[in-house]
């Protein structure tokens, strides 16, 4: 059995990818160095024509890697910063996602846009520690946010391997995770849910970093409450029926989302589950506030992300 | 209902009446489709390319068959000189689902891949880096496309051009920036919006740039064959700054308005540089008659054609929004 870490199983996804397809290409800035973790080692093994470090130029390298997707390569893009996704959010959004139908199918563009180190990463303030990935999932771009290692390399896996853009948000608080692989590592669907914790009183569902915290609390509170959570892995498409036959059993509801409040991932999943899916009281979400900009004091960025007391209390509110 | 077949269409740009014939199709084209905006059938609006047609045929006359292009918001010319079905296009403007792109793109976004049309494009200048990173995947698997990536004077306002042009340089990749400078970004004139001028923003990164008459078609075709020669042998980029003018509005509903940007004198002079009659000067007497009347019935059956089609089912709104077919939930719950 070996420790595999966050950064090295996006490592070996990537590595994997690129020996498997040469059309496989990495485009982004210090991707050669390895600076952010994931490319690390990368350049020399596959050359600087697949590994390309490019200039402090985000729209037109995005915008550069839709135009090699659509003459056959399958490029990844690394992001370094969150922030850099609203810088080519005109590239993502208004070109790589429309493409295909304003086409009418003829084009495709095999995308994947990898965000290393999104979400706080504490004490990096205002325009570092943005965490987007609702914007994304409202836009209807695939969106992949993995909790662990090894979805870290099966959903950066299946990412480079569909033929639609795929953003990858890599979130700073779960690249820490080092994690016991016992399986093969191998591609895990987009749009397929995990259950990380069997349950039969509540659902949480948690994406990403605030996963760990949620498997946390439900044992804190298993004397009390028998907690499932629900890891959605990808923001969007969401598993709507693996939500619907977790809620036929525990019909209560809790989320916890890194995004801000208005318009953000719980949001849709409440409203969805409460129009749609068994609920015996009402739902509620633990988020980000509405227009959250993280301040840099430590205590203050803290202060506003979803944490475990506050999940905590939620779980309390909806077994009332 | 089975849609009908457009009929195989074939444009070649070798011989002076050739690119005579492509550029009455445009100029034709162009009218036609004013007319069915005026009729209504076609929705929203166009941004006509009449007065430009010597650009969009003399730079697709130097591509060769495999080479790709990426054009504009006014680009129903590039999209027709490198060699899309005039039914189909016809179609598209209409709406319908034999269009080229089954009636989802409309005139912005025209595009047909099998004929290296990467697409038109909404937003000025994007079409650049897509351009740059076709021809960087082209030249890595190792062919010599050449990709040219037509835009106006006002993307050189665009950052993103700016970033595409140092790409290209220092990568050297095999691009053709072909700049069609009619004189205004919608109503800003060039002159005093561009510092340093079109041509020394490509030569301060040190990309070869040419001015080109792009009210003369040969002279379009000149430049660019040889940027084409030289980008395909791996000499990397060129800009063609190519003068030229629009003789219509920016779009059709300017038609409606009473806007006083340009003078009645500017636009008389420029029209007094037509393209059309200045090519059709060096055919034999009696050929561009002959071809006005040939492109004039071509033009007439892509009207019946596209008036023909069957337009899309509201319920197939939603097709091929993704490439694997995922059907993203409705609006309004089931």
């Amino acid at each position: 059995m070996t420790k595999l870490s966050y950064t090295k199983a996006l490592n070996r996804a990537l590595a994997d990818a690129l020996a498997a397809d040469p059309s496989v290409c990495v485009l982004g800035e210090d991707v050669g160095a390895g600076m952010a973790g994931p490319t690390l080692g990368l350049q020399a093994r596959f050359g600087a024509d697949r590994i390309v470090d490019t200039p402090l130029s985000e729209q037109a390298f995005v915008s550069m890697a839709i135009g090699a997707a659509l003459a056959g390569r399958r490029p990844v893009v690394e992001l370094q910063i969150p922030s850099l996704l609203f810088l080519t959010f005109e590239q993502l959004a208004n070109q790589a996602h429309k493409l295909s139908l304003m086409t009418g199918g003829q084009a495709r563009v095999p995308l994947t846009c990898l965000v290393p180190g999104s979400g706080s990463r504490e004490g990096w303030a205002g325009q570092h520690s943005d965490h987007p990935y609702s914007l994304f999932a409202h836009v209807g771009i695939k969106t992949a946010v993995p909790a662990t290692p090894s979805d870290a390399y099966g959903l950066l896996t299946s990412a480079i391997h569909d033929d639609d853009p795929v953003i990858v948000f890599a979130p700073a608080a779960a690249m820490a995770v080092r994690e016991d692989v016992t399986r093969p590592l191998e591609p895990v669907p987009l749009g397929q849910a995990r259950t990380a914790r069997a349950g039969h009183d509540v659902t949480v569902v948690a994406l990403g970093a605030p996963v760990p915290t949620a498997l946390t609390v439900a044992e804190e509170l298993a004397p009390e409450f028998s907690v499932e959570v629900l890891d959605a892995r990808t923001a969007y498409p969401f598993d709507w029926p693996a939500l619907n036959r977790s809620l036929e059993r525990t019909g209560r509801l809790v989320v916890i989302d890194d995004s801000n409040r208005t318009c953000g991932f719980a949001a849709e999943i409440i409203a969805t589950a409460a129009q749609e899916m068994p609920l015996a009281a009402p739902p509620r979400r633990v988020t980000r506030p509405d227009g959250a900009v993280l301040p840099f004091a430590l205590d203050l960025d803290r202060a506003l992300q979803p944490d475990a007391r506050q999940l905590a209390a939620a779980i309390r509110a909806v077994m009332k | 209902m089975t849609p009908p077949d457009a009929p195989v269409h074939r444009l070649p740009l070798t011989t002076p009446a050739d690119r005579y014939r492509a550029m009455r199709l445009v100029r034709g084209f162009e009218e036609t489709a004013l007319d069915l905006v005026r009729e209504g059938v076609i929705a929203g609006g166009i941004h006509p390319c009449i007065g430009q047609e010597a650009v969009a045929v003399g730079v697709c006359a130097a591509l060769r068959e495999n080479d790709l292009i990426t054009s504009t918001h006014r680009g129903h010319g590039h999209v027709l000189a490198k060699g899309a079905s005039p039914h189909r296009m016809l179609a598209e403007l209409a709406g319908r689902v034999t269009g080229l792109n089954r009636g989802r793109g409309g005139s912005m976004h025209a595009a047909d891949f099998s004929l290296g049309i990467l697409g038109a494009n909404g937003i000025v200048g994007a079409g650049a880096p897509i351009a740059a990173g076709a021809a960087w995947a082209r030249a890595g698997a190792g062919h010599d496309t050449v990709v040219a990536t037509f835009f106006g004077d006002g993307a050189l306002n665009q950052g993103v051009l700016l970033e595409t042009l140092n790409l290209a340089a220092i990568w050297r990749l095999p691009v053709l920036f072909v700049c069609e400078n009619n004189g205004y970004a919608t109503t800003l004139p060039a002159d005093g919006s561009v510092a340093g001028g079109p041509l020394g923003r490509a030569r301060g990164f040190g990309i070869p740039a040419l001015a080109v008459d792009g009210m003369d078609c040969e002279a379009v075709l000149t430049a660019a064959e040889q940027a084409v020669e030289r980008a395909a042998a791996g000499g990397g980029p060129t800009f063609l700054e190519c003068a030229t003018y629009r003789f219509e509005g920016h779009h059709t509903m300017e038609r409606r308005m009473k806007l006083s940007y340009r003078t009645a004198e500017e636009i008389a002079a420029w029209r007094e540089r037509d393209p059309l009659p200045r090519l059709a000067a060096s055919l034999a007497p009696g050929e561009p008659d002959r071809i006005d009347a040939e492109v004039a019935r071509l033009l007439a059956d892509a009207r019946a054609y596209a008036l023909a089609s069957p337009a899309p089912l509201p319920d197939a709104a939603c097709e091929h929004l993704y490439a694997d077919g995922l059907r993203p939930r409705a609006g309004a719950a089931p």
